[in-house]
Parts: C-alpha cells; structure tokens; sequence
C-alpha cells in the first residue's frame, strides 16, 4: 500500500505514514462491524440451540439488533459512581478496548496481506494478550465496590494461570514451523500432512495441543465454562457491575474483539489460517481472505456451542485446570515435540 | 523523521512515568505509572531494532511482574494520614539515600565523560552478529553455543529459587477437605443411588 501512495507523489515516509494509517482503519472498522454481525449471530445460535427464536424484531430476521443495542447504549447517561477512582474508571474501558484491537496488526488475512509483518509476531499477540488484564483489574479496582473487586482478582489470577500453557502450547508450534513470523507459521502448514493437508491439527503429535489451545482460549478471553469474572450468580456482572452507557459498551466490544482475535488465532496456528484446507489448484481460486473467515467463524460457532451447552467451572477447579492438568501436559509436550523433531533430524 | 518523533515520545513518557511512580500519592498510581515506563521503555528498544528483547520485556514485566505487584498492592489498606505521619520520621534516611544515589550518578556521568575504564581487549570473535540476521536467531545462536554453560547454570539458579520458594511457603493443611476429581469420575449410579420401588403407605429405611 506504500508504493500506492508513493505512486500519488508523496515521500516515502508520508507515504509509509499515510499507508499505516489507512491499514489500521481498514482493520479497525470491519472488526467493528464484524464484532456486531458476531454478537447477533451468537445470540441467534444461543436461541437455536435453547430452541428459542432469538433476536427477530429489529431490520429482517434482526439484523440490526446489535446496532439498536448499540444506539441504546450510546444514548444512555453515563454514571461514575462517587466513591470510584474517576480517572482510573474511565480508562479501564478504554484500555480493555485498544488492546482487543492492537494484536490484529500482525494477522495475516490472506498470503502478505498483514499490517506489520514483523519476524516476532506471536510473540507480540502473547505479549498483547497479557495486557487485557489490565482492563479487568484496573476497573474492577477503580469502582470501588465489593464485587467488581473479587472479579479483578480472579480475573488477574486466571489469566496469567493460562498464558503459561498457552505459551508452551506456541513453543511447540514454534519448533514445528521453526519461526516466529505469523505468515511464516502459516506457510509452514502447506501440505504439511500426506503431502496435501494444509493444517497442524491433523498431525498426530499437535492435535492434543490444539484441543487444549482451544480450552486455554477460552479461558484467556474468560468465556463460558471459565467466565468467573462476570458469573451473575456470584459476582452480580463481575468488574462490569458499576459501569453504564459507552464504557460499558466499550467492555463488551472489547471482548469480542477478543473472541474473534482467539478464534483467528486457533485458525492461524493449527487450521492453515488463510490457506484452503487442502493442497489443491482449483480450491486457491478462491481468496485466502474468504477461506480464514470461513475458518474463523467455525471457531466462532465452537465457541458460542460450548458457551450454549457447557455448565460453568468453580474457580478452584478452574485453577486445578490450569495448573495440575495443563501446565504438566504442555510442559511434556515441548519434549516430546522437540525429541520428535530432534529424531527425525526436521533441524538439518 | 518518524523514528525522530517517536524517541523523543517515548523516551519522555519513560522519564515522566518514572517521575510519577514517586510522586503518585497512592501505590496503585505507582505501579500503573510503573507499567507506563515499562511499556514505552519497550517502545524505545524496538526504535533501536532490538523487538525480542521488547517483546520479553512486555511479556515478562508488564504482563506477569507488574500484575503481580498490582495484584499486592491492591489489597493494601491504605490510610494516607499514616503516610504522612511516617514521612517526617523517615525524611533524614531518604535524605541520605538520596544524597548517595546523587554522588553516584555525578560520578557515573564523570567517569563515562573521562573516557572509557580498559578492561581489556574483548577476545577475538565475541558477538559478531551481521545485521541481517533475526533477533531470535542471532541470540538463540550465541546462547546455545558460545554461552552455552552459563545460560543453563542460570536456569538452574532460577529452579533452585523456585523450589526454595515453595519449599518455603508449603503448608500442610489439615482439616480441610480436598476434592478427588478422579473417585467423582468413576462414581457410578449405583454406588450413590437405591432404587427401593416402595409400595404407598410404608416408610422407608435409611
């Protein structure tokens, strides 16, 4: 897009300033829009599978209930509760907000189309990722008020139990793809079983680790079974409790952001991401971009059929997952991936 | 230009933070400011092409420490008259403190500004990285080879620091009842539940 903008006669960094800039908007608004369309698709399955009839009555079918939603959140007052820490209040929303978007800018939509193509891209998402703690805690902290506080706590507490999974999960898939560049990883993946299967799931060694990359995902992004912070028989709504109007909506964005960043995530390292799910010629006539959509949304529906379906986990429980169930296996897994890949001599 | 822009950005948001993290009033000012200077701190070394350690640095300090220390601080009661009063009594130590702090950083500057202490000429071969090179690579390489027994002799400091530490803080529990997920699994029906088909009118035995 830099040349683009060369092209209409600006100096390269104009150009390279002006090409960013253009790059993140055409990320960031689709997301939004997309975020909308996901949360009246996820209603309309919750309905589905509850054999309710689901959002029907705004725009055909109710299309447009997430934007009325969106409306009515928009027009509604905002309230700061007296007693809270007001500066701290307002940015909790607004931190958990940009971080659900800022690690979309090393996601390949399709083969080089990607905002930075940076050599340490999954270690940013990690790094991204273990920032959207700060949203949770810092609100939870600032209304001060009983039940948000208990919620920051369990939410800080659980996300950081399951970012040392997920990061020995990335190890493995690190070693196997023997880089650290997002495109890279899913290159790697080209026929990479048989000869002609464009997907790390299907290889025997890392399909128990996408299993448990897809809990673990669950997990960070704090979804149903593992949504503690926000458990409404418990916590009222967790660290959103003392929050109305846009910062609220601004938290529930946020979090879907989240979601579809997690599902992207799962399609990138172990589905082929935006390759089509077999090596071959006809099935490239189709744009990558259509095939890691498609891709994502599958992952979209496992997890609104697992929210739909699955009863939620006790937080110690939840804790006994994270650290006496996964922790173990992942740690053994990095051996037994990197012996594999040692023995068969994929190094030389 | 951009990168011009960019230093003086973050290298004056560090200093302010930093500046913050002293003068906030309250602790959990402090170590959000904290993450601030962190967090742009990263920004600087991805300005001079070093983005793993940048990368490190937010996942290790901003994502797991600085959680950690929040995590701690938030639960402090804090009675901001106590604060005050502990001030006057503490005033001449960090007046000292700080006078020391300044001597060596006058010094240090002094030093650096006389020119550089020989320590020796570096062996041959030491670090010769072409730019080209990954980061990752470049320092998985010298790691794993020229570096080899030092990196893994501080992985084992860190072990035995992780053992001492739990070693330290176990504690037996007694009178509390643990949950065995494995006997629950393998519970059946018919170890919990009698089917007793009982005609109407007779009570039942327990």
């Amino acid at each position: 897009m830099t040349s683009f903008f060369q092209s209409l006669g600006m100096s390269y960094e104009a150009a390279w300033f002006t090409a960013t800039i253009a790059g993140i908007l055409l990320i960031a608004l689709p997301l939004m829009l997309a975020v909308a369309l996901i949360i009246y698709a996820e209603r309309k399955l919750w309905a589905a599978f509850a054999l309710r009839r689901g959002p029907n009555v705004v725009g055909p079918f109710g299309v447009l209930q997430s934007f009325a939603d969106g409306l009515k959140v928009f027009l509604q007052e905002t309230i700061i509760p007296s007693a809270s820490n007001r500066g701290l209040f307002l940015i909790a929303p607004i931190i958990t907000f940009t971080v659900a978007l800022m690690a979309w800018a090393v996601i390949p939509f399709a083969d080089g189309v990607v905002l930075s193509n940076i050599n340490v891209g999954l270690l940013y998402i990690l790094a991204i990722s273990s920032l959207g703690v700060y949203g949770v805690v810092i609100a939870g902290w600032a209304s001060n008020s009983k039940y948000p506080f208990y919620s920051a706590m369990r939410a800080a507490a659980q996300m950081i139990s399951y970012e040392v999974s997920i990061g020995f999960i990335l190890i493995c898939i690190v070693l196997w793809a023997g880089t650290f560049n997002v495109g890279g990883i899913v290159e790697g993946q080209r026929s990479h079983i048989f000869g002609f299967i464009n997907a790390y799931a299907f290889n025997p060694l890392l399909f128990p680790i996408a299993i448990m990359f897809l809990i673990s995902s669950m997990a960070e992004t704090a979804r149903a079974p593992f949504d503690l912070t926000e458990a409404e028989s418990e916590l009222v709504a967790g660290y959103q409790t003392e929050y109305s109007s846009m910062a609220f909506a601004l938290f529930w964005l946020g979090e879907y952001a989240n979601v579809l960043l997690m599902c992207a995530l799962n399609a990138i390292l172990f589905w082929g991401g935006y390759l089509p799910p077999v090596d071959w010629a006809p099935l490239y006539a189709v744009p990558g971009i259509i095939w890691f959509f498609a891709k994502i949304l599958l992952m979209f529906f496992v997890f609104a059929w697992v929210k739909a379906t699955v009863p939620r986990y006790r937080y110690d429980q939840l804790m006994r997952l994270g650290w006496k169930v996964f922790l173990p296996i992942s740690l053994f897994w990095v051996f037994l991936v990197s012996g594999y890949l040692m023995f068969t001599g994929h190094f030389a | 230009m951009i990168q011009l822009v960019s230093f003086y950005i973050f290298a004056s948001i560090v200093i302010a933070s930093a500046a913050m993290v002293i003068f906030a009033r309250n602790p959990v000012h402090s170590v959000l400011w904290l993450i601030v200077a962190f967090f742009n701190a990263a920004g600087l070394m991805v300005l001079i092409g070093a983005e793993f350690i940048a990368m490190l640095l937010v996942i290790v300090y901003v994502g797991a420490v600085a959680v950690l220390f929040l995590f701690v601080v938030m639960m402090l009661d804090i009675d901001f008259a106590e604060l005050r009063a502990g001030f006057v009594k503490n005033v001449p130590l960090g007046l000292l403190l700080a006078v020391v702090l300044a001597a060596e950083l006058v010094l240090g500057i002094g030093a650096y500004q006389a020119g550089a202490v020989a320590l020796g000429t570096p062996e041959a071969g030491a670090a010769t990285v072409s730019a080209a090179v990954p980061n990752i690579e470049a320092i998985g390489g010298l790691l794993y080879s020229k570096y080899v027994f030092m990196f893994e002799t501080a992985g084992l400091i860190l072990l035995v620091a992780m053992v001492g530490a739990i070693v330290l803080t176990h504690r037996k529990s007694h009178g509390t009842r643990g949950q065995s997920i494995s006997s629950q699994v393998q519970r059946r029906p018919e170890d919990a539940t009698r089917n007793v088909n009982q005609p109407v009118g007779q009570g039942i035995e327990l």
